[in-house]
């Protein structure tokens, strides 16, 4: 404990400095952007909410080979299938329970026709846990509804893949 | 205020005082209320804006209605009482703090002859309700019948009670030099304190160094950032208001505050000339008390802010080092130098 500590620490000199320093912070420009109304760039490769998408036609993409289902490590995704009237394979059931979803991405991987993707939307909050376990209904609108940004994203990702 | 309401409205001295006290003390405690409310807005913003955050500006212009929509939403919820806590002492521990908390505004003067108590002992009567608002946090750490809350009860009141000591001492050399306990004297006898020109205790090289320790002081005794031991919520949740949600909380919320805010009044009042300004100059004296003493505790509360985004949390035994070990000897040893100095200058 020499004078010079002495000094400096009756004078509060260690906490002046400091308060100098937040001082200078307090009139800088602010760091976060101002949410609801300003949102960061996403990258094409974001992993959002899951979409079920259709062809141009208005026909689902979705060929039930539960490949996605197989793949999940959450095992978040549920399908039953059976052949269509017309003979071709569709899913009777497609669920998501959003709860168990890591967004590790790996069903969007495993799909061969490029019909369950992970859209860039993460704002889907709900009130209660039930809403979160999407039917095949829910997903199939949310394709509706994010088409061109889905789409967008894949042409966006495409050349690196 | 009496006269107006006993002579000019006919109502007699006794039912005049009554009336006039009651609207005094509602002039004090509606607007004070009010001003805890932009507070709170005041220190988020402050501190967000250290933090290079933006704070609440959604709720109303700029976010000045948040702590309004944040009262309501705390009015609407259910309060829960623990069942095994003793539903009385857990009910009343509230209560008590934000009571505390508003009756020690009674002898701060904001203007001249603007005070609801005139007392010749205004100070001790401050020393004593602040040394009250302990009680409110330990019944309610008791009371909840919890771990969390108990610790942070008990050590509110080792902390409160260890800087009320100094305190104590550091009043005392203020009272000394003022010569009166009287809140408005204190402030009479701070005018041209200094060269016959500024009027501030603060600014006296022999009480300066007691205005900083004070200023200290006042953040541990209302357990404020870098003290705030008692809401550690890395330790102890959320100390003694853990088990507390509803209204008990928001009163908790607002005797905390007002408690800051009232501790702020006392710097200005005590060490920076209350509602004096701060030259004396009678140009300044165009300016209305009540503004300067505004003015004063605003900047208070701005430091109060300031340090709570700077200083990280003391461990609690540099808490106590710096209570016992390093604020009681200075300020003892400080009355003793400020009472040998009036006994050589003024009484000799």
């Amino acid at each position: 404990m020499g004078i010079a500590y002495l000094v400096k620490s009756f004078t509060l000199w260690e906490f002046l400095k400091a308060h100098t320093l937040t001082l200078k912070y307090f009139f800088k420009p602010k760091a976060t952007i101002n949410y609801p109304y300003e949102k960061n760039p996403l990258s094409p490769r974001f992993r959002g909410e899951h979409v079920l998408r259709r062809y141009p036609n208005g026909e689902e993409r979705c060929i039930a080979c539960k490949l996605c289902e197989a793949v999940c490590p959450a095992q978040a995704i549920t399908i039953e299938a059976e052949p269509r009237d017309d003979g071709s394979r569709r899913t009777t059931r497609y669920d998501i329970d959003m709860t168990k979803c890591i967004f590790c991405g790996l069903c969007q991987e495993a799909c061969p026709v490029d019909a369950v993707v992970e859209s860039p939307n993460f704002e889907y909050s709900t009130e209660t846990r039930e809403e979160l376990i999407y039917d095949k209904a829910k997903l199939l609108a949310n394709g509706d509804r994010w088409e061109r940004a889905v789409a967008a994203n894949l042409a966006a990702d495409a050349p690196y893949r | 205020m009496t006269g107006f309401f006993a002579d000019t409205l006919g109502m007699g001295y006794n039912a005049g005082w009554f009336t006039a006290t009651i609207v005094g003390i509602l002039l004090i405690a509606l607007p004070l209320m009010l001003s805890v409310a932009m507070i709170i807005y005041a220190d988020r913003k402050i501190w967000a804006a250290m933090a290079l955050r933006r704070g609440p500006n959604v709720v109303g212009p700029f976010g000045l209605l948040q702590s309004f929509a944040d009262g309501l939403k705390v009015f609407l919820k259910e309060t829960i009482i623990p069942s095994s806590a003793n539903r009385g002492l857990f009910l009343i521990a509230p209560i008590l703090t934000f009571t505390v908390a508003l009756v020690a505004w009674a002898v701060i003067p904001f203007g001249p002859n603007m005070v609801l108590a005139d007392i010749n002992v205004g100070l001790l009567y401050i020393l004593a309700a602040s040394s009250l608002g302990v009680y409110g946090i330990i019944m309610a750490g008791w009371a909840s019948n919890s771990k969390y809350p108990f610790y942070s009860a008990l050590r509110a009141a080792a902390q409160m009670v260890s800087y009320e000591v100094s305190i104590g001492f550091i009043l005392i050399s203020v009272v000394l030099w003022a010569g009166t306990f009287n809140m408005g004297g204190i402030i009479d006898a701070q005018r041209g304190n200094i060269f016959g020109i500024v009027s501030a205790f603060g600014l006296n090289p022999l009480l300066f160094p007691m205005a900083v320790m004070f200023l200290i002081s006042s953040m541990a005794e209302t357990a404020r950032a870098p003290f705030d031991l008692t809401e550690a919520e890395s330790e102890l949740v959320a100390g003694y208001q853990t088990e507390y949600s509803s209204m008990s909380f928001a009163l908790f919320w607002l005797g905390e505050y007002g408690n800051v805010l009232l501790m702020c009044a006392l710097n200005a009042v005590l060490f920076w000339g209350g509602w004096l300004p701060p030259v004396d100059w009678a140009p300044l004296y165009m300016v209305p008390g009540i503004i300067w003493l505004f003015a004063k505790i605003l900047i208070f509360f701005f430091i109060f802010s300031w340090v709570k985004a700077t200083v990280p949390r003391y461990r609690y035994d540099q808490l106590m080092r710096l209570g016992w070990k390093i604020f009681l000897p200075i300020s003892l040893f400080w009355v003793f130098l400020v009472s040998g100095y009036l006994m050589l200058t003024r009484y000799s």
